[in-house]
């Protein structure tokens, strides 16, 4: 199943947290291990943090799996990119965690959010994850790229109370060359959402040179607002992201080759402008 | 006429609307309290901005601190001895003072205390470029024994070898204690005659009991304090206050209480002269003015802010030494905010907002050291104000009002940074710390100091040459280690509170106490975070010793990877429990000066970056002379899994077993806590919820960005008000040495990208 996977990409525009303490891993043999990821009771996990505000609402437990289909070139957390690369984790036993800080989510309107890598990778242990949490009361977010929004079913979704989306571009052409992958899965996933009632965080990463172009901005917005037109008050928000190069260090630790080593983080002018393109589409935006 | 109604006549309109009780036949605040409090659970809309009066006051004084700050003091009275009468009376601008008193006869003029050693004052005035007084240092050393000569004559070697090897450090031998709080309110409640004549009464008990030396300490110790109090009175008719009877209105009410205070800190240079828990007591006052007609709110929050402006030039001399330990020039002028009463009302009150309301009225600053007592069930409103503060001026920190509600009662404050003690029927000896990382490499070395090689702790053989370390055997050594300096430690704080006892007794503050008080005996530990990484190292990891030339282990290889403290992860955890309890049992185990009741606080000050410099390469893989993290805090930068894991980790250490506090601060930066200022506002007060829900004690909150410290270090005269939290208290981020400032650079901020 690893194999298949070849090293690509993850989201969001800030660090995995470092390290999988607390968590027990797992030291079963291959084949069995196999199997228990087949049915999502072992899920390959590269780290977690207990976050505030950057996650989704209120502060939360953020678990990043291991493994994604995209190469954005951007990436901010290459180290989560190999499903191979984390470490075997139980549902059950990440599930004592979430359990362990349910009073941190009651006191804080927080919960747990399933983050990456590419979440939608490991959809039977992810499925398995949010049903727990859902048992036990715990608000629940995806952070994904939509790319795989197939994979996610219809029960999953249920329990689901947030996807924070990523449109990495609005232009077909630029998508690819930001991620290797086509556009369309993530725009379906959207639309599906709005239509199953799920709120929907929208992200965008604003990269100088890369997906900065007016006409991608202008339609990564026109995006977000086709999504919040299909059932109004789908999009919560819309957080802009500015490009940052914490992760440098990263890509160089993996060996890997990095295209974006010139390229400076927006200016705080640039990135508010590029707010201001999805406020006037009537969209909260930060 | 009963002694209530003989009170009401002779005392006049003083207590009229006041609803009666017990407090009316004894001295007794809290019951005063809570019989005349007004909750207040709204929001912060009622508050007033300063007047223009405040503002020029301010702006007066403000213009003053850049040269005390270039020249370390602004002025010191070096040729009078400190006392509650010694000096004139002292004005910032007479004209529009509203609450008077400055410990000299001008602001910011600093007085030498010699009753706490000499040495002390000498060393002070040679450093900041003023005379000795020959006629004085004749008086100190040859005729008057100080608290400091005290200690020296009665210190067994043992303790002076373990403290010339800062193993136990900070010790209060050369300088005052601090850490007792007055109970000011009564100054206020009753005037000074009605305490005179309850400390006379309290003496007419001592003088029947047959002679003892204990009970001819209590009679002298009486005697003192009928003496401070009638100098009290003396001190405030100086400035034209007569405070023989209880404070008739709000105004007065703040002046009486002030002077109680002024009388102490005009007479002790104690490490923490803390303010006691007033805003909600003064608030009946305001009430009560505010209802008549008397004030508005906009004066009542210009009498907070006159106060306020008092608190905040409290001055001491100090040696270059002590700054060093505790930087940034702090006074420890805490006062207790908020808070849960025992019969669930919050006392939160209008006047708990305009304590802090004075930090956006006058800017931020680090004194008076503002503690808000968190619970859940505060109303929603101040939370929301706290935080609304804490994000603005990072000069909040919080202390679970449970845990102390429980311990203490619900009228409770906090001396100096995280000490809870019941107002005025409570007091501490305080004992600084010992470094438990040092105590450490002690066990492995056999007793014999890593970097001097000196035998320090008793002769043990040293840990097998070439073999990585095992955990078992090195816990029991340290056990031993731990069982010996328990004992020199407690040793050591006995006589130095035997001494200061005697030779420095802060008369006019135990004259604001009960007759019969509790005492703390608060131990310390330093470095807990070091030596948990530390032996977790050796229990996870493989640690081999590096052994140099003279057979010392001076080094570790650390091969493989080990669960650190600070990341919720029970494996590393649990072995700063252990740590904790065991520690404490040990302490426990050993007899107290006056029978006190043994406690230990986990907190640095700022003495983290000294503890460091003294501490040899550990095996945690930190370097020799590297600060420790401060207080309970985890290790710099190995919490990786969030500013809640690493609060949660904390939260275990168990308060029975730390019954003197557990300091934990952080740094947020501000988009770690939200998108807008709202969102900010609801996160704080959650994380607040969560992390004293689980069991937290304490919690110093920054929000801050790291280049706002950075550009600070470069141009100090742009942040002349930067306030930070550091262990237990706030102070101008200016105003600490350089390599402080680094170490507050290399902490982890929480939700940087």
């Amino acid at each position: 199943m690893t194999t298949c996977l070849a090293p690509l990409d993850a989201p969001s525009a800030r660090r995995a947290g470092a390290g999988l303490r607390g968590l027990a891993t797992t030291d079963v043999e291959r084949s069995e291990r196999l199997e228990l990821m087949r049915s999502g009771a072992l899920g390959s996990v590269h780290s977690w943090e207990l976050v505030t505000a950057v996650d989704g609402p209120g502060t939360r437990m953020t678990v990043f799996l291991s493994g994604c289909p995209l190469r954005c070139l951007y990436c901010h957390n290459p180290d989560t990119l190999a499903m191979k690369d984390g470490g075997p984790v139980l549902a059950e036993d990440l599930l004592a965690r979430v359990e362990r800080y349910r009073a941190v989510f009651a006191a804080t309107g927080g919960g747990i959010t399933l983050s990456g890598g590419e979440v939608l990778m490991q959809p039977a242990f992810a499925a398995r994850v949010l049903r727990g949490a859902k048992e036990r009361g715990v608000h629940t977010c995806l952070d994904t790229s939509g790319f795989l929004g197939a994979n996610a079913t219809d029960e999953m979704l249920d329990d689901t109370d947030l996807v924070l989306l990523d449109i990495k571009s609005g232009d077909e052409e630029t998508y690819r060359r930001v991620t290797g992958r086509p556009l369309a899965p993530t725009l379906a996933f959207g639309r599906r959402l709005a239509e199953r009632g799920v709120p929907v965080w929208i992200r965008f990463v604003l990269v100088p040179g890369l997906t900065d172009d007016p006409r991608n901005v202008e339609l990564v917005a026109e995006h977000a607002a086709a999504i919040e037109a299909v059932r109004p008050g789908t999009v919560q928000r819309v957080e802009v992201l500015p490009f940052h190069q914490m992760a440098r260090d990263k890509w160089a630790d993996l060996g890997r080759t990095y295209e974006l080593d010139d390229v400076e983080p927006p200016s705080a002018e640039a990135t508010e402008a590029v707010r201001e393109v999805f406020r006037s589409r009537g969209l909260t935006t930060y | 006429m009963t002694v209530q109604e003989e009170r009401q006549t002779t005392t006049g309109t003083a207590w009229e609307g006041f609803v009666p009780g017990p407090w009316c036949d004894t001295v007794d605040v809290r019951d005063f309290i809570q019989r005349n409090y007004t909750p207040y659970v709204g929001d912060a809309t009622f508050l007033a901005g300063p007047t223009e009066r405040t503002d020029a006051l301010w702006a007066r004084l403000s213009a003053m601190f850049p040269v005390e700050r270039e020249n370390g003091v602004y002025d010191v009275s070096y040729d009078v001895p400190a006392g509650i009468t010694a000096h004139e009376p002292g004005y910032i601008d007479p004209a529009s003072e509203i609450i008077v008193g400055l410990q000299t006869d001008a602001p910011l003029k600093r007085a030498i205390m010699p009753n706490g050693g000499w040495r002390m004052v000498e060393g002070a005035l040679n450093t900041y470029g003023y005379p000795v007084d020959q006629d004085l240092k004749k008086v100190f050393t040859e005729y008057r024994k100080t608290h400091n000569q005290g200690v020296f004559d009665v210190y067994p070697p043992n303790v002076r070898a373990a403290r010339s090897s800062h193993v136990v450090t900070g010790l209060p031998d050369a300088y005052g204690r601090g850490r007792i709080i007055g109970d000011y309110r009564r100054v206020a409640l009753y005037g000074v005659d009605e305490l005179i004549a309850a400390k006379k009464l309290d003496k007419l008990t001592l003088d029947v009991e047959p002679f003892s030396e204990t009970v001819a300490r209590a009679r002298e110790e009486h005697a003192e304090q009928i003496r401070a109090l009638g100098e009290l009175k003396e001190m405030a008719a100086s400035y034209g206050v007569d405070i023989s009877g209880p404070a008739r209105t709000a105004v007065e009410a703040v002046q009486w209480l002030y002077f109680g205070f002024l009388g102490a800190v005009k007479e002790q240079n104690g490490a923490a002269m803390s303010l006691g828990r007033t805003s909600t007591f003064l608030d009946v006052y305001l009430e009560r003015d505010l209802a008549a007609g008397r004030i508005t709110e906009a004066r009542a929050q210009e009498i907070m802010d006159d106060f306020v402006i008092k608190l905040r030039i409290v001055r001491f001399l100090r040696t270059p030494e002590y700054d060093a330990l505790f930087s940034g020039d702090p006074t420890w002028v805490t006062e207790t905010i908020g808070g849960m009463g025992a019969d669930g009302r919050t006392l939160v009150t209008k006047n708990s907002f305009r304590m802090l309301q004075t930090l956006y009225n006058l800017g931020p600053a680090p004194e008076p050291n503002m503690t808000v007592f968190w619970s859940a069930d505060l109303p929603q409103g101040f939370k929301d104000f706290c935080s609304q503060v804490s994000i603005d001026t990072s000069a909040v920190q919080y202390e679970s009002d449970e845990e102390i509600r429980t311990a203490w009662g619900d009228d409770a404050g906090i001396a100096c940074c995280v000490s809870p003690m019941a107002i005025g029927k409570q007091m501490q000896f305080f004992g600084a710390r010992v470094n438990l990382a040092k105590t450490l490499l002690y066990a492995i070395n056999g007793g014999r100091d890593e970097i001097t090689g000196a035998q320090v702790s008793p002769v043990a053989t040293p840990v097998p040459e070439g073999l990585p370390l095992d955990y078992d055997d090195v816990r029991a050594r340290f056990d031993q280690t731990m069982d010996w300096l328990a004992a020199t430690y407690v040793e050591a704080l006995n006589c130095i509170h035997w001494s200061h006892d005697k030779y420095a007794y802060e008369r006019l503050e135990m004259a604001l106490h009960d007759k019969d008080v509790l005492r703390t005996m608060a131990c310390g530990i330093a470095g807990l975070a070091v030596a948990t990484d530390s032996l977790s190292a050796i229990r996870y990891a493989t640690v081999t010793p590096v052994v140099d030339d003279r057979g010392i282990v001076v080094d570790y290889r650390t091969e493989g990877d080990y669960p650190a403290y600070g990341n919720d992860d029970d494996r590393a955890d649990e072995i700063a429990v252990d740590l904790v309890e065991s520690f404490m049992a040990k302490v426990r185990s050993h007899r107290m000066y006056r029978d006190a009741v043994p406690t230990q606080s986990v907190l640095t000050i700022t003495s983290n970056v000294v503890y460091g410099k003294a501490t040899g390469n550990t095996p945690d893989g930190r370097r020799a002379g590297e600060p420790f993290s401060p207080g309970a805090n985890p290790m710099n930068g190995r919490d990786t899994h969030g500013m809640l894991a690493s609060a949660l980790s904390v939260a275990k250490l168990p308060y029975e077993a730390a019954q003197d506090g557990i300091s934990l601060t952080n740094t947020v930066v501000p988009a770690g806590l939200g998108r807008t200022r709202a969102e900010q506002i609801t996160n704080l007060s959650g994380l607040l919820d969560a992390s004293f829900g689980a069991g937290g004690y304490h919690m110093n909150v920054n929000v801050l960005v790291r280049s706002t410290l950075e550009d600070a270090m470069e141009h100090p005269e742009n942040y002349p008000q930067l306030t930070i939290r550091v262990s237990g208290y706030a102070v101008n981020f200016v105003r600490l040495t350089r390599e402080q400032q680094l170490d507050v650079l290399a902490r982890t901020f929480h939700g940087e990208i």
